[in-house]
């Protein structure tokens, strides 16, 4: 500002007017509040998840499942939930990432800007808009009610691979056309085939930034609610078996105790949503590392 | 023949480039295309399964599915519609839109333009973070802290704002879809934040330092090289951000009164949500009920379809934003 006012000065134009000055003043007040009003809500439920959560983080509550404790009791706790959220999230990711990742593959690779491809890389997009509600009640109409199978945690992670794809599919995207072209062609010129440029190539070079974009992917589903319930169910005990009969997760489990109207029971809400925040949380600190420690390899 | 081709200097490069792919890559390239279809096949099935097991409940329906308000499929004679919870999602959505979207555009404006450069980033981070948080903890935080804190303000709203519809009404209660629309714009704030943000810092630099070195105040600038150039950004964001909140369930299914009345008093005990009352009514619901909240999910997922097709071919239109709603 004080710059600019010199140059006004020596040139002789006249200084900008008060109106024009309080305008861009008010503006920018405003962009500053946006930015506090953005971030009141997030530290207001940061806050309230520990203040009302960090009570019943325990032990007890790490290694118990719900099974006889009714509303009003106190005690009980969500390793069930645990259990059943690191079982779904996995299947899952081990049914997005290797469709997700060949995705990404046939696009960068194959496609060639083709017809298919268009279309397919269009879907992505749209397929990231799919409500999470409605992977659960397609899973729901497909795998329960058409082919008869079980509530299970498998049906859940189904749900969950679908809103897991195309996320894996974008970022992995983003990665494969970073690789530098001259590498590829590199590999070539040495007579390497295609698929094994891909292979030995092209994945090794991107694999960190495919691993921050899985993990992020695993993250956003971790804490996806509507798709369990109604492909999971609920269940107060230890179910081990994600191929048979209902489960719980961590995100139902949240869902489930704050719809009891008792105060032990909205504590175990509580507790579980600081651990759900906590894992989630976790998931995207490590691939932030991922990145950050990858980023000043990449410039020697 | 590996050595006649190696050998052969003469031998032509076509023939040379197809025997590289001929080995092994096949399979490969089949796979991976495979993999493409397999995504598009998924995204028929959800349409396809949906119809066939939503069309068994509509015929049970002794109502018009379209107009009819109320919702009790579990009943001996079904009677339901999607009339209330379509209209509370368009609603709610809207409201949410209607809030969130000045917000994002002035977090947008602060990490691009206003911010210093060192901390823009980690603030960027910041607000991305919010989209981080599982919608059950917002549910959660709406209903334990949100609810009981919006009473004071949506009384405020109703004894001085009531000859506004949308703030009339004898009775004013926390549990209302103005709340709902408040949690709802909270989730959506990151998403159209971030993609304003990157179309923002796609503004052309040129074009920007014209205006200051032409004697524009940092706002006039904005207003003239920024703006003019973001709007098509912003609004697709914001089409995605109505996607988004409409398909929102959880938090919402904590929130909202769950009634079947369509109401403009947002500050009522009114409101519900096609999402939400899959949420509320899987639990109790019938063999009808499931195939009538199959129905609903149907409706909300061609409403969505529409909604991001649409935001998603206003990007595409301007190719130097593909990268920005990625």
């Amino acid at each position: 500002m004080t710059t600019q006012t010199g140059i006004q000065m020596r040139t002789g134009i006249r200084p900008i007017s008060a109106a024009r000055r309080a305008t861009d003043r008010l503006v920018r007040v405003l962009v500053y509040l946006a930015f506090a009003l953005a971030v009141i809500p997030l530290l207001s439920v940061l806050w309230l998840v520990v203040k009302n959560g960090i009570g019943r983080f325990d032990i007890e509550f790490l290694t118990h499942s719900m099974r006889n404790i009714g509303a009003r009791d106190a005690g009980g706790g969500a390793y069930h939930a645990i259990i059943g959220t690191l079982e779904q999230v996995l299947l899952a990711s081990l049914i997005a990432v290797p469709i997700g990742l060949l995705t990404a593959i046939y696009l960068v690779e194959y496609g060639e800007g083709g017809r298919l491809s268009r279309i397919t890389s269009f879907f992505v997009d749209v397929m990231t808009g799919v409500p999470s509600v409605v992977a659960g009640l397609f899973i729901l109409a497909f795998w329960i009610l058409a082919l008869g199978m079980p509530f299970s945690g498998f049906a859940g992670a189904l749900a969950l691979s679908i809103l897991m794809m195309p996320v894996v599919v974008r970022s992995a995207e983003e990665m494969l056309r970073l690789v530098p072209r001259e590498l590829r062609e590199a590999s070539y010129a040495l007579g390497v085939p295609k698929w094994r440029t891909i292979v030995k190539v092209v994945l090794p070079t991107a694999f960190t930034g495919i691993v921050t974009g899985v993990m992020l992917a695993v993250a956003r589903v971790a804490g996806e609610t509507a798709p369990l319930l109604l492909t999971v169910f609920t269940t107060d005990s230890i179910n081990d078996n994600p191929f048979d009969g209902p489960q719980m997760g961590l995100p139902l489990y949240v869902f489930d105790q704050a719809g009891r109207p008792t105060d032990t029971a909205i504590n175990r809400a509580w507790t579980g949503a600081l651990t759900l925040i906590l894992i989630v949380m976790l998931l995207n600190l490590v691939a932030r590392l991922i990145t950050w420690w990858r980023s000043p390899a990449r410039r020697r | 023949m590996a050595t006649s081709t190696r050998t052969g200097e003469s031998g032509p490069a076509v023939r040379r480039s197809a025997f590289r792919r001929s080995r092994g890559d096949g399979p490969f390239r089949f796979v991976s295309t495979g993999a493409g279809i397999v995504l598009l096949a998924v995204m028929a099935a959800i349409g396809v399964f949906l119809v066939v097991k939503a069309v068994p409940a509509l015929q049970a329906n002794t109502s018009h599915f379209l107009t009819e308000p109320t919702w009790q499929p579990n009943a001996t004679k079904p009677v339901f519609g999607i009339g209330a919870l379509a209209f509370g999602t368009v609603l709610s959505s809207l409201l949410a839109l209607v809030i969130a979207t000045p917000v994002a555009v002035g977090v947008a404006l602060f990490i691009s333009h206003y911010a210093p450069r060192r901390l823009a980033a980690v603030l960027g981070y910041v607000v991305d973070l919010l989209a981080a948080v599982p919608s059950v903890v917002y549910g959660l935080w709406g209903v334990a802290f949100l609810v009981p804190f919006m009473v004071g303000p949506s009384k405020f709203l109703n004894e001085y704002l009531g000859w506004i519809p949308l703030f009339g009404g004898d009775t004013v209660v926390g549990k209302s879809m103005l709340t709902a629309s408040l949690v709802l714009a909270i989730m959506i704030l990151p998403i159209i934040a971030a993609i304003s943000r990157e179309v923002f810092l796609q503004a052309p630099k040129m074009q920007e330092e014209a205006a200051l070195a032409l004697g524009a105040t940092r706002w006039e600038m904005i207003k003239m090289a920024v703006l003019p150039f973001g709007r098509p950004g912003v609004i697709s964001a914001a089409m995605l951000g109505l996607g988004r909140a409409m398909g929102e369930t959880i938090a919402v299914a904590l929130i909202f009164p769950a009634t079947f009345t369509i109401s403009f008093q947002i500050l009522g005990p009114y409101g519900n949500s096609i999402a939400a009352n899959i949420a509320n009514g899987f639990g109790e619901a019938t063999e009808v009920g499931r195939g009538a909240l199959i129905a609903s999910g149907l409706v909300l997922f061609l409403i969505t379809l529409l909604v991001n097709m649409a935001a998603r071919f206003v990007i595409a239109r301007r190719k130097e934003y593909a990268r920005a709603a990625a």
